[in-house]
């Protein structure tokens, strides 16, 4: 098959996958899938931004969705008025004292002639600056998590519309990824690699920890919806005679019309940053970044900033990341952060764009829709596989048990096997990078 | 005098010997690490999983040993099973290498290859945990729970602390310096050890020597299995055998494997002791200790606690970061490919 050929068939093969399943499952489902493929496109976009554009082994995806729920959290939800009484001072107080301490350790820094009375000096300072933080921190928390914990216990939010947050989810995680690519992104390969693991994990038990902000495990339930909610639907005159005029049932469409709404918002995201993504590769910027990606060492002769630009790619991938994260929060309609696991936040992902293709947005997309599509049809697929196999076996038979119960598990497995299968066979995955050579 | 003591048996309880066990379980783990680093030559991400799978095969065994009435009481049976641990995991591995990581080792792939090749392969062992035993936390500890109860040492030496010293600790430490005590005879006094460490140094001149470099691989993984399984039952016998806690060791192990010099075997032990003692010192709250040392009137009211145990994780990840940025070569030059 020609290179060109094989993107549309390849969408066209997704495309009949997912019809089929609306035909032999229920459109529902179908649907359900189709929207998380697209968040799941967006993510594996951000991490072809680093990795295929620019060689950097990110594995802390996890970490920036999950900061993209608590821009979801943060930008939706209604302030809680009580909490904000109860220990707002306090934490402005905490805020200021950050904020001067840096000031103040930033300043010592510039000011003083380098020595160990300078580092003694800026490290008492910060130590003096983080008592004085601690002491205004903890009463805060303690008063707002004390405030109704049943229903509040936290701040809230800011009641702005969710996709609102979509945006500002992004920026959060940009402006996260920056202070970890500032730290992180002078080290090899791999280093950064287990760097970025460290930091998603730390990000996660923030979340999970700090009540005052997220309500941590208590989880946030009921986040507005950008769409409308079924029960409305039902009532609607509009609905009710687009129900009549195609001759379904109010109650079962109103599902999928839901559904619908929010799939289509999700793909205009999804094409606005695909559009994005592909001028930025077609760009001098995108040609910078494969020469720095491909030949570290001759870009820098050429007086590229590698350090520089690799942040770069590093905080835009990791907003884009960011994005999807508010997104996915937004479809759950809820934030919780207990269920935030690094196999199916991070791993995952990067299963989808080395199977897609790194390089190549496009690839990036269909893996994400592919992968995702084969994670979830693993689990009743592989347990029919097991009724199957465990079928001549004696009825309450425990290993027959084990082997269905334990069914849904193959879908590690068979994750590994195809992500080595493609690394083996076909590095360059299934809509490989184009070759860009002399024209 | 007495306050003096009981502050120092407070000390010794909460942080110095579970300081000790832990540091002990990663020290094992990061040997298996900085091995797979320094002689296959990659970051392997799979390790962690690799220990879930050597621990599961020792439960495994020590129900089945349990259901025959086996016991060598006050020891735990797992100890009796271990051996048939580390023969699973390093039939695993071994197979593991020949199917998977050979193929990239003959076309001596970028060591960033064999990482995402790691993934795939710390996937399928997940997978195989999840799928054989579950997810959830499985007990296999039998034997003696404690060597001194807090209430005995309260009652032997008239202090007001108590300090409980668990069976399963001193187990750790007493298996894990024999391990180690092996690997490093084996490492520095026999044939293949130093042809390892050749291997490890320069392949090309290990290979002119005349040193058989599939020999050197086959030994390595057979090393790794045996560390990995000891590692991951100790650490199950100390806490509990969990599928999910084993890939939450990957980090703390790499910080030791780090912090001590990647590569270098006495690195990983010190990076070990070093990042557990971080870990539990930093966050222990220090109110009883410094209760017995102040005077009344200045003991503290708060826990006097630098950062919450939820936050463990943080600490071995700062100590990385500022060893990588300081130091990248780690406390012991060790080397970096």
């Amino acid at each position: 098959m020609s290179e060109r050929a094989r993107g549309p068939v390849f969408f066209a093969i997704m495309a009949a996958l997912l019809a089929g399943v609306g035909l032999l499952q229920s459109w529902t489902l179908a649907l359900a899938i189709v929207n998380l493929c697209l968040i799941s496109s967006i993510m594996a976009l951000g991490v072809n931004i680093q990795w295929g554009y620019a060689g950097l082994f990110n594995v802390g995806m996890m970490g920036f969705a999950a900061v993209g729920g608590v821009a979801a959290v943060i930008v939706s939800k209604d302030p809680v008025g009580e909490g904000w009484a109860a220990g707002g001072l306090n934490l402005f107080l905490t805020a200021l004292c950050i904020v001067v301490t840096v000031a103040a350790a930033l300043l010592l820094r510039a000011r003083m002639a380098p020595g160990r009375v300078r580092n003694l000096s800026v490290a008492a300072v910060i130590l003096v600056g983080y008592l004085l933080a601690r002491a205004a921190f903890f009463p805060a928390v303690d008063a707002i998590e004390a405030v109704d914990p049943a229903l509040a216990g936290y701040l809230g939010g800011l009641g702005l519309p969710i996709v609102v947050a979509w945006a500002v989810g992004g920026v959060m995680a940009a402006g996260v990824a920056w202070m970890i690519g500032k730290l992180t992104l002078g080290l090899r390969s791999d280093y950064l690699a287990i760097a970025t693991l460290g930091i998603s994990e730390i990000l996660v038990f923030v979340a999970k920890n700090e009540d005052w902000l997220t309500r941590g495990v208590k989880n946030v339930t009921g986040l507005p919806r950008p769409v409308p909610y079924e029960v409305d639907l039902q009532t609607d005159q509009w609905f009710l005679d687009l129900c009549a005029s195609l001759g379904a049932d109010p109650v079962a469409f109103s599902s999928i019309f839901v559904a619908i709404c929010y799939g289509l918002l999700f793909a205009a995201v999804l094409l606005l940053l695909l559009w994005l993504s592909e001028r930025a590769l077609n760009s001098p910027w995108g040609r910078m970044m494969r020469a720095i990606r491909d030949n570290e060492d001759a870009a820098e002769a050429m007086g590229k900033d590698v350090t520089y630009r690799r942040l770069q790619a590093f905080v835009l991938g990791s907003a884009v990341c960011g994005i999807a994260g508010a997104m996915l929060t937004t479809l759950d309609g809820q934030f919780t952060p207990g269920t935030y696991n690094p196999l199916r936040f991070t791993f995952l992902i990067w299963v989808m764009v080395i199977v897609g293709g790194s390089g190549n947005n496009w690839g990036s997309v269909l893996g994400g829709f592919l992968i995702w599509f084969v994670w979830i049809e693993a689990e009743p697929v592989g347990r029919g596989l097991m009724e199957l196999i465990t079928s001549g076996m004696a009825e309450g038979d425990p290993f027959a048990k084990r082997l269905t119960d334990s069914a849904a598990y193959m879908r590690f497995v068979l994750m590994g096997v195809i992500l080595l299968v493609t690394l083996r066979f076909a590095p360059r995955g299934l809509l490989p990078e184009k070759a860009r050579l002399g024209h | 005098m007495t306050d003096i003591l009981n502050a120092l048996v407070v000390l010794a309880n909460f942080v110095l010997v579970p300081g000790a066990s832990y540091g002990a379980q990663l020290a094992l783990g990061a040997l298996g690490i900085t091995l797979a680093y320094g002689v296959l030559r990659f970051s392997n991400f799979a390790h962690g999983d690799t220990m879930a799978i050597g621990a599961m095969a020792v439960v495994l065994a020590t129900w089945e040993l349990q259901a025959l009435g086996v016991s060598i009481d006050p020891l735990p049976t797992a100890l009796l099973a271990l051996p048939v641990g580390i023969l699973a995991c390093a039939a695993l591995l071994l197979g593991t290498d020949r199917v998977i990581y050979r193929f990239y080792r003959t076309r001596r792939s970028a060591p960033v290859i064999f990482v995402i090749v790691s993934v795939g392969v710390m996937f399928i062992y997940s997978g195989l945990v999840r799928f054989v035993i579950g997810p959830e936390d499985q007990n296999f500890a039998d034997g003696a729970r404690f060597i001194i109860s807090a209430g005995d040492f309260k009652r032997m030496t008239g202090l007001d602390e108590g300090l409980a010293i668990r069976a399963s600790s001193v187990l750790t430490v007493a298996v894990a310096l024999i391990v180690m005590g092996a690997l490093f005879w084996f490492l520095q006094k026999t044939r293949m050890g130093k042809a390892m460490r050749a291997y490890a140094d320069n392949e090309d001149l290990a290979l002119l020597s005349g040193v058989n470099p599939d020999r050197v691989v086959t030994v390595t993984w057979l090393i790794i299995a045996a560390l990995a399984t000891v590692a991951g039952t100790l650490y199950g016998l100390d806490k509990t055998f969990k599928a999910f806690t084993y890939f939450q060791l990957l980090l703390p192990m790499f910080a030791a494997a780090i912090v001590g010099g990647i590569g270098n075997p006495i690195g990983a032990i010190l990076g070990g002791f070093v990042i557990a003692y971080s870990e539990v010192g930093v966050t222990y709250a220090y109110k009883r200790f410094l209760g017995h040392l102040l005077p009344e009137s200045l003991a503290p009211e708060s826990l006097v606690q630098l950062l919450g145990t939820e936050y463990k994780f943080a600490v071995s990840f700062v100590i990385l970061v500022v060893v990588l940025l300081v130091r990248p070569t780690g406390i012991l030059r060790g080397k970096v490919v």
